[in-house]
């Protein structure tokens, strides 16, 4: 981007596009579960809206708009209605620290990192605010295992994002690409597992959403929420996998990087290319594992991906060490 | 006043109302989100003086754990609804213990720094971690050993019967081996 523009017409374009990013970026990403999860399953997904059923989530967006916004009257009126925009805005906050290239980043903080892992972790408090706002005690249970669950994965994912950020020696996400080569892909596989396996997790995505088990407690916090409210939280869920999709391209597949160097906008292509792989994978997930129970889902991230998180941390520094 | 401290008066202002709501909050519930939004104010805060690192680490570990499970032991036992009672003398009490704490705080503040304004120059990330892994590793490696000792004191008063006794039929991953035996507890 050229940087001669005035400050504040570079600062209202960048959240132009943030904003524009963060508005298609995680349609794009349902329509692909669509077709993915439809052809995985030997099935078409949907045909009607559109040509191949393209319309289809704009149809569904139509119809969020057209339902009555309900407020049960045993809920916590200001906590109910305020939990899908605290579930949906920290999602907006970490998509403009996250790096397409050198050059596209919305908001190029020394510790976008850390900037982009504090910001996710407070998305927590709008499903906790809904599953205690809803006055159902199917979104209080569901909202009591979102927050065990959150709690419990934040740890591995923080640690696995920490194993890589000390192998580059930097908390900035452009610094931590700029330090990544091929090699990074077996030395810090460990960390992708973890990181992987945690962001699905913290998504409350399948085989990890025991918070929303739909043939359990109908979908937990969310049971109560119609129309748009309901529609920002699918959102929320959606521009969360696409956040967490491309943090894991940028620290753990090299970002930008490719062959043919990082010019114009090739490198901001590479990224989204990688990121949209993750994005893939975390929908295979959906479609190749069943749920897992509330006990094991705790055992998982204590016993095995915790420690798992703190030998990649040792390898990392042993490594580090060495190199250095 | 520059940009800066319109932007800190701001944040301040917001962090010590919202501390306010959370203390004078009828329903323990709203008092946990109202210190969300302090907590999260004074993120602001120290974003606004410079300090990056601190900030974020604020963001992540208070509003994002902390919070998180105050929440969730809220929602455990129930008690986020009902309505907190409270009679005129205690709430005089906190009032002066509050009050107090204040003045004490601000008053040193005053004393030591004499009221001259000092430039902002937050530390950087690597003047932080060159603190606490440099000049300050040992009462950070004690800290670090004192909330282990802490977890795992925890877990044991946790485990423990309330009898006193620690029988192995007794603990929660365990009875299905014992009940096969036919011991009956």
């Amino acid at each position: 981007m050229p940087s001669d523009l005035p400050l504040l017409l570079e600062v209202v374009l960048k959240a132009v596009v943030v904003m524009a990013a963060f508005l298609t970026l995680p349609l794009a990403l349902g329509q692909l579960e669509h077709k993915v999860m439809g052809h995985m399953q030997g099935r078409l997904g949907p045909m009607e809206a559109g040509p191949h059923g393209i319309l289809q989530l704009v149809a569904d967006g139509i119809k969020f708009v057209q339902k009555e916004d309900v407020t049960p009257a045993a809920a916590d009126r200001p906590v109910f209605r305020l939990a899908p925009g605290v579930a949906l805005v920290p999602y907006l906050v970490a998509l403009a620290a996250i790096p397409f290239s050198a050059a596209w980043v919305g908001a190029d903080v020394p510790a976008s990192l850390l900037f982009v892992l504090a910001a996710t972790s407070v998305g927590v408090i709008g499903t906790l605010m809904a599953g205690w706002g809803s006055g159902n005690k199917y979104s209080l249970i569901g909202g009591m295992r979102a927050g065990a669950q959150l709690v419990s994965y934040e740890l591995p994912l923080v640690l696995s994002a920490a194993s890589v950020a000390l192998a580059a020696g930097t908390l900035s996400l452009t610094g931590i690409v700029q330090a990544w080569s091929w090699w990074w892909l077996l030395w810090q596989a460990p960390a992708a597992v973890v990181f992987l396996a945690a962001s699905v997790a913290e998504l409350q995505r399948t085989p990890f959403d025991a918070p929303i088990a739909d043939a359990e407690i109908v979908f937990g916090p969310l049971t109560e929420y119609t129309g748009l409210r309901f529609a920002f939280f699918l959102l929320a869920e959606y521009a969360g996998m696409v956040v967490m999709a491309l943090l894991f391209a940028v620290l753990f597949l090299g970002g930008w990087r490719g062959p043919w160097g990082d010019v114009g906008a090739v490198g901001a292509l590479w990224t989204l290319l990688k990121a949209t792989l993750v994005g893939v994978l975390f929908l295979w997930l959906r479609v190749a594992w069943p749920r897992v129970r509330e006990d094991q889902l705790q055992r998982f991230a204590w016993l095995v991906l915790l420690p798992l998180a703190l030998l990649q941390l040792a390898v990392t520094a042993v490594g580090v060490v060495v190199l250095s | 006043m520059s940009g800066p401290d319109v932007l800190f008066l701001a944040v301040g202002l917001v962090t010590a109302g919202a501390g306010l709501l959370a203390v004078t909050s009828r329903q323990v519930l709203h008092a946990a989100l109202w210190l969300v939004v302090a907590l999260g104010g004074l993120a602001g805060c120290y974003l606004v003086l410079g300090a990056e690192l601190v900030a974020l680490v604020q963001l992540l570990v208070y509003v994002g754990a902390v919070v998180v499970l105050v929440l969730f032991a809220l929602m455990l036992t129930r008690t986020g609804g009902v309505p907190v009672v409270t009679s005129v003398a205690q709430r005089g009490a906190s009032a002066l213990v509050g009050a107090g704490t204040t003045i004490l705080l601000g008053g040193s503040l005053l004393a030591t720094l004499g009221g001259d304004p000092v430039p902002i120059a937050g530390p950087s990330s690597t003047d932080v971690a060159t603190g606490i892994f440099g000049t300050y590793v040992w009462p950070f490696e004690l800290l670090s050993a004192l909330l282990l000792l802490a977890l795992v004191a925890a877990v044991a008063v946790a485990r423990a019967p309330v009898g006193g006794k620690d029988r192995a039929a007794h603990r929660p991953d365990e009875p299905p081996a014992a009940a096969e035996h036919g011991e009956t507890p």
